[in-house]
This record gives C-alpha cells, structure tokens and sequence, in this order.
C-alpha cells in the first residue's frame, strides 16, 4: 500500500453556515457565510489561497457547472477552482482534493467549499428525474427512500432480524440524533422528538417513515488546509490533523452479480479498511472517539456502523438499542444532530461532518462537547446500496 | 392444410365491478341500471394495446419459436401510434425483426378477423404468421360503452405444421354501413340508433354472408358447432344464428359479464375461448361485423389436443382483482385531471438514437452471458460484472424476458409520482444470473414479498405527453 497522507495535512479553518431551509439565501449567501467563518478561523489573507474544491452535486438547480460559481462569488485570486460531484460524497471529496494539493506540496494553502441550494424547487424532497438517456429508458422509478427502504428488507431477510425490532433500533437512530440535534443552533432541526411519534410517522416508503427519513436542507461548508508544520508556524495550537481519507465507488457487482445480498455496503466495508491501515488504527471500537456518518436515512446509519467494523455483521440493532452510539454511549454518533437533524445540502455534508469533528477535537463544540476526544471519523454515502461512493475521511489531534 | 397452429390471449388483472361504476353515475345516467351486473376488465394504468397484444402473443408462442415468425399482424382500433408501426414493437419485444414482414390493421371492429385472414393466406406458403389484436377503447362517463366495453388482446399463431384448427373457408363483404364511428379527432365512439343497427345492419347485411360463407365451405348451418359473433346487442347474434340455420346452443356466450366486448380483439378472443373446449371435429365459425361483414370457418383437429398448456384467456381471466374504484378507472384513462403534483412534471423525452441503439434490451430484455465465466447479466455489458471474471467484449446475448425470477428486495414507496400509489420496486434476481432493480406492476401488499416468484411483463413505462404521447415500453415484474 502508499504510504498515504498520515499527518501531511492539517485543516487551518473551518466554517459551516446554518443550515435549514434558507428561503431568505442563494446559494451564493450560503458560500460567504461558510466562508466568512472558515477564512477569519484560518487566519490568512485570502489573497495566499493557491488552489480550491469546489463541490456541488444537484448544481442543475442552483449555481450551475464549472469552478466559476465559487470564484466569482469569493472573488477568489484567479486560482484553479476545481467543480467537484460524486454525489452526497461530493462534500468529502472536495476536501480529498484540498488536502492532495497540500500533501503533494503543490500548495500550501488550499480551500474545499462545497454548498447546496435545494429549496429552490417547489416540492419537497430530493429533485428527481436525473441520469442519462439510457437510464430514463430501464431504472426503476424509484427514490432515495425507496432504495434505501431495501437496504432494511435485505438486511432483515439476511439477519433473521424481525420487522418491529428493526424498526424500534431504526427508530432509536433518528431519536438519538435528534437529541443531539436540540443542542445544536446551526443544524435545520433542533427539536428532540418522542419514540412514538417516530414510530408512527406516515410511511414513506416501506419500511421507512418520516422520522427515518433525513431533511433536505440548504446550507453550506468550507475548510481552509495547509501543511502542519505552516500551521505551527502560524502559531496554531491543538492542531487538528488529517489521518486518512479513503474513498471506494462501486463497478456494478452489487448491482449486477448476484453475490450480493443488499443487506450492506460492498464499499463501505473496502474504504473503511483501508482508511483504519492509512491511519494506523488497530482496533476501531477502541481507538475512534466519535463519528459523523450518512445517516440519509436512519437504516443506512444502522447498517454503516457495521460496515465500518465497529459493530459486528447483523448485531449493529442491538448496540443501536443498548445506547452505544449516544451521546452518553460508548462511541457517540450523530453529535451535531446528523444529516437527520443538521441537516443535508449534498455538497456540503461531507465538509460539515469534519466541521464537528474539528470543534470536538479543539473543544469549540460548546454544550454538545464530548469528554476529550482524540480520533474522528466522518463517512458519506453516495448514490443507492447497490450503486455507491463511499468515502470515509479519521482526523484527530496532531501529536 | 393452413390453419390455426397456436393461440393465446391476455386480459388486464383488474375487473371493474359495474354496479360501482353506475352507482358512481346513476345520479345522472339512471338508465344504465340494465347494465349495472357483473364486470369488466379494465387496463392497467400501464397497459395499452400493444403491451396486451405483446402478452397475448408470448401466451401464443408458449410452445413455438418467435424467431419462426415470418409475418406479424396486429389489429387494433387503438394502436398507440398513428406513425410508427405498432407491429413492430410487438415484433423487437419478441426479438424477432429479421426476415419478418409487419402490418397493422385497423378502421374497423373487423379488423381482428381482417388481420386473422391475412394471416391465413400468407401463411399458406408455410410462413408462420403472428396474428394479435388488441384494443383498450375510451368511452365517454356515464355512457353504456363505458360499461360494456372491457380492455383485451388475442393471438394466434397461423401455419401449415401442426394445426389444430384447419381453415375450412372464408368470405368477406364491405359496404360502408356506419353503425358507429370514432373520427381523427375523436377520443370516443359516436354511434347511431340500436334498432336501427339491428334491422337495416345486422338483419340485412349478416346472414347473407353467413349464406355465401356456408357455401363457399360446401356446409350447412346445423354444421357449427360454435358460433361466434361479437355484438353489443346480446339478443343479435342468436338472432343471425337463426336466421342462417345454426343450432341456438352453437351460439358462443359474449363473455360480457366478466370481460366486455374487447373491440377489434373481441372475435379472436371469443375464439380463443371456443378453441380451449373445442374438441376435434367442432366446425367454428367467426363472424364479425364492421363496415360490412367477415366470416371464417375453421374444423379442429386431433393436433389441438397435443399443444402444450398454456394460460389462455382461461388462466388470465382467473388471474383477477376486483376493482369497485370507479375513480380509479377514470384516473387510469386520463379522464379526471388529478393533482399529480410536481415530481409527475419530469420530462420524458426518450432519445429515439439511444432507443435505436438498445432496442434488443430494452424491448426484448436481452441481457448478456459471458462466454469466458458463463455469467449471465443484465443489462448486457462491455466488461463482464462477475468480480472474479471481468472479461473485456466477452458476452453473447441472452434473452431473459421469459425467465422467472425472485424479489431481493423491495419497498412500497409513496414519494415518488406513481399513477397508482404506492409504487412497488425491487430487486429481482433470475436463477441463471443477473439482477436489477425494476419496477413492480398489477402488485398488491399481499403478494410482493422477499422471495417472491415474478414475471416480467411488457408495459409501459412513461408517456411523453409533451410530445404528443411518445410510450415509453421496458419491462416490468409481475407477481406469478
């Protein structure tokens, strides 16, 4: 294996818009804002940017194609912007890309912005109707959702796991994270809600309801990196440091062969490996204090948690039930609310969830602030259990 | 010898209860109270003549190779295009397209039998010929079409091997007598008064025929042991029968109160349904009237016995779900503007280059077989998807719409634009290989199941309404 880029890349800033339902921003307002904070937290000029991300994945109803729509709403110093989509990894990816300009010493200063406008299209929802000529001729007409709603039929049939206990572990997922999410001021939903109201929510597609659903929301997120050593020069301390960033896309044999039973993530399970060898992590359920991780829906969360090694293959329920992802659990999960309650501008996810990671681990995360902290991982998902980009990034402290 | 080598027939799984449909409209039509008994079948939102006439002729071909096919004729009041030939779609969904000649024919509530003649003939030369019709007419609300017609298609196979009905003869007259109409303009039929169609028509036109027909066969009417003629009016074809000498108990039951009168497909359905019983040595005669009369006798062979089981418009019929939804019947015809909200907005346009390019998946659902790991695969690929093959240009293709197969997995979904929420899909897997993720028709609760044994079946998948109603045809899973 490469030697990976361990402790070659520190993140200098971070900022994060509020995120929600921003009738009263574009999605040019909602860059500023994340940019604003993430430059003054930075400490530089943004005249020393050399490079930037730009990620966007349903950009056809907002800001359009190209790296232009970052550059001209920043005013950015003529730099390369690169647009960047692999759909609810894009976040992720942006900052796979930030943080390669500076691990290869092609910059020293780089930013990775990504932002999503979707309450501009006139329903609820995730827009629809995308893919090729080809694809509007033979998939399924289906939705996020309903994908993902197999993903609990696969995984029940393939676990023997019955369908009320299923849903109550499902359930717990999305009551945990809204918890979480009422302590939060940023995030779109900040209301802690009832087991029964989440058990008897409207169905959306069977067997997922309305709470086991995340919201589609506006927002925006950006991180400024460098080296550490030009961090520790800039008189930072408790530098927070990139340990791994791995990504795995599908080639169409969850989709296409028939070895796979649907009731997991293929790619998960590859990027997380390698993710834990590029860090040097051993034993994960020991050694990784806290994650951010896709929960679109509250069955995907249930099921990644296994596919990222910590809870045993088709047991992931009952560490849900027995509170070892809350926040007062063994590894909390979901601490800034998750895409269930934080909400889910596409684009931006990825570069939100190492914004929680990064005030965790400098203690900025006020009264959602975990007990000393020292490994965090975030993890996207992109496109359909059967279909997928999988990206799993482990920061923590630079020692 | 030419005659009937192999029939078939379909009809929609739902059944439209008439006593609902009247006490919806009674208010306003309480004349129609006669005709509130029984049901008729009524078209899946997904289904039109075509998708019928597809299912009728793969029911046909149960037993017979569709590349054997020479000739298709599909007869229908209402092909989905007025431009583009809907024979051939039958025909790429069949995968069959070379060395295939394909013709419509409709205009007339005869053309079934039209189309069955022309069948016939071309195929005296040993050319198998494919004859389908179908027909899923609108009536207006509130109409007594709108009770008797029912949804349907028929199919028969003609040939010169093996037939299990022989062609004893034929005759046609054509005189432009317009009991009714339905113009380039219209949605609906426009037709004149019944009496008036039974005496100056029926009574007039009908056993002079029958007459020229029996001579022409050297028979006598107490020689039909089956006589089928299509009428709106119950009481007309026992009438005709006895005007030309044939027994009462020849005459064959209009099957209108558990189907309706299918239209154009409505003489080859009541012969389908004849053929299933008939045993060797019945003398059929079909009868079917529009713009003039066409008359065909056939005799049943001791073959008919020998072709292999098949559903038939036996096994469709009893494949049924009761619909009392009157609404449901109109949302599905397009005759109530329902609220279908914005995810119905998305734009259908199809890339004809595309369609073109993938016709064999897409209207056939060729899949792939590699040659190097035998995986089979679909769709049909440049790199074969086994992780353990990965074969560059290595598949052959392979055929996959008659395979059954199994649900994976699936979800009843209500946020995406379905005509008829919630919209099932799944996973569906067949036992050779190869799997996708499709979508689910004529699917209940009940039935759809991890495990579940589905077929697939031709529908239609999406209507381009922005462009003057381009179908979008792929196939579907359907509960066994």
């Amino acid at each position: 294996m490469a030697r990976g880029i361990k402790d070659k890349v520190a993140i200098l800033g971070m900022g994060c818009s509020k995120f929600g339902e921003r009738w009263d921003s574009g999605a040019e307002e909602l860059m500023l804002e994340a940019y604003k904070e993430c430059l003054k937290d930075a400490g530089i000029d943004q005249n020393q940017l050399q490079a930037a991300w730009f990620s966007t994945a349903i950009d056809e109803v907002h800001v359009g194609k190209s790296g232009i729509p970052l550059s001209t709403t920043l005013r950015l110093p003529n730099i390369p912007v690169t647009h960047v989509e692999n759909m609810c990894a894009s976040g992720t990816e942006a900052f796979r890309g930030a943080c390669y300009a500076v691990a290869s010493g092609a910059a020293d200063f780089a930013l990775a912005l990504g932002v999503e406008k979707l309450k501009d299209t006139g329903y609820g929802g995730l827009p629809g109707g995308r893919g090729g000529p080809l694809q509007a001729l033979w998939n399924a007409n289906g939705t996020a959702p309903g994908n993902f709603a197999q993903l609990a039929t696969a995984y029940m049939t393939a676990h023997g796991v019955s369908g009320e206990d299923l849903k109550k572990a499902i359930g717990h997922v999305s009551w945990k994270s809204h918890q979480n999410g009422a302590k939060n001021p940023k995030a779109h939903l900040q209301k802690a809600v009832e087991m029964d109201t989440i058990l008897n929510a409207p169905m959306i597609a069977s067997p997922l309801g309305l709470f086991d659903c995340c919201g589609v929301s506006d927002g925006a997120a950006a991180a400024i990196v460098t080296t550490p050593e030009i961090a520790k020069a800039l008189g930072k301390h408790d530098i927070v440091s990139v340990k791994a960033l791995q990504l795995s896309v599908s080639n169409g044999s969850e989709s296409g062969h028939n070895s796979w039973d649907g009731s997991y993530f293929h790619t998960t399970r590859i990027a997380s490996k390698k993710a834990y060898e590029e860090a040097g992590i051993k034993s994960p359920r020991d050694e990784v204090s806290m994650f951010e991780v896709h929960d679109c829906f509250s069955v995907t969360e249930l099921v990644t948690m296994e596919d990222l090694h910590i809870s045993e293959t088709g047991k992931g329920w009952r560490d849900v039930l027995d509170g070892f992802y809350d926040a007062d659990g063994k590894i909390p999960c979901q601490i800034d609310g998750g895409l269930k309650c934080f909400g889910h501008p596409i684009g931006a996810s990825g570069l939100r969830m190492l914004y929680e990671m990064y005030l965790q681990l400098q203690g900025k995360a006020g009264p959602r602030q975990l007990k000393d902290p020292r490994i965090g991982m975030t993890h996207n998902l992109g496109g359909a259990p059967r279909e997928n980009i999988s990206s799993v990034a482990i920061v923590g402290r630079y020692e | 010898m030419v005659g009937i080598v192999a029939f078939g027939a379909y009809v929609p799984r739902l059944r439209l209860n008439r006593q609902a449909a009247y006490d919806a409209n009674k208010w306003f039509a309480p004349g129609l109270r006669g005709l509130a008994k029984g049901e008729r079948s009524m078209a899946n939102w997904d289904e039109d003549s075509i998708t019928m006439a597809v299912e009728a002729s793969r029911d046909c071909l149960t037993s017979h190779k569709a590349e054997d096919v020479r000739n298709i004729y599909f007869a229908s009041t209402t092909h989905p295009f007025k431009d583009r030939q809907n024979a051939g779609v039958i025909g790429t969904a069949l995968n069959v397209e070379q060395n295939l000649s394909a013709t419509d024919i409709g205009g007339s509530l005869k053309a079934g039998t039209s189309a069955l003649i022309a069948g016939l003939n071309a195929s005296r030369g040993g050319a198998p010929s494919l004859v389908a019709a179908a027909d899923k007419r609108m009536a207006r609300v509130a109409s007594a079409n709108e009770l008797n017609y029912g949804d349907g298609a028929a199919a028969l196979l003609c040939g010169t091997e093996n037939v299990i009905a022989r062609l004893v003869g034929h005759h046609s007259v054509s005189m432009d007598f317009v009991d009714h109409f339905r113009g380039d303009e219209a949605e609906f039929d426009y037709g004149w008064e019944e009496r008036w169609i039974r005496d100056e028509g029926y009574s007039k036109i009908v056993p002079p025929a029958i007459k020229a027909a029996l001579a022409a066969c050297k028979l006598k009417g107490s020689d039909i042991t089956h006589f089928i003629m299509p009428s709106l009016m119950p009481a007309v074809p026992k009438q005709m029968a006895k005007m030309s000498g044939i027994g009462e108990g020849a005459v064959r039951d209009l099957l209108g109160a558990t189907l309706g009168d299918t239209g154009a497909a409505h003489a080859l359905v009541m012969l389908v349904d004849a053929l299933e019983g008939a045993k060797a040595g019945d003398r059929i005669m079909v009868v079917a009237f529009g713009q003039g009369v066409d008359t065909l006798v056939f005799e049943v062979t001791a073959e008919k016995d020998k072709l292999a089981k098949r559903k038939g418009l036996s096994g469709w019929m009893a494949r049924r779900k009761e619909e009392k939804n009157y609404m449901k019947f109109l949302a599905f015809n397009d005759m109530l503007p329902i609220d279908k909200g914005m995810r119905a907005e998305f734009d259908k346009k199809t890339a004809l280059s595309v369609l073109w390019r993938k016709r064999d998946m897409i209207y056939g659902l060729v899949g792939g077989k590699c040659r190097v790991c035998g995986t089979v695969q679909f769709p049909r690929s440049q790199v074969c998807v086994n992780p353990n093959c990965h074969a560059i240009e290595s598949q052959d293709p392979y055929a996959m719409a008659g395979l059954e197969c199994a649900v994976m997995s699936f979800t009843a979904d209500s946020l995406t634009y379905s005509p008829d929420p919630p919209a099932y899909y799944g996973m569906i897997t067949f036992p050779e290989g190869g799997r996708f993720m499709a979508d689910f028709t004529d699917s209940d609760k009940e039935q759809v199941k991890v495990g579940a044994k589905m077929r697939m079946t031709f529908r239609i998948r999406d209507n381009d309404t922005m462009r003057g109603g381009f179908k979008r045809y792929f196939w579907k899973a359907a509960p066994v």
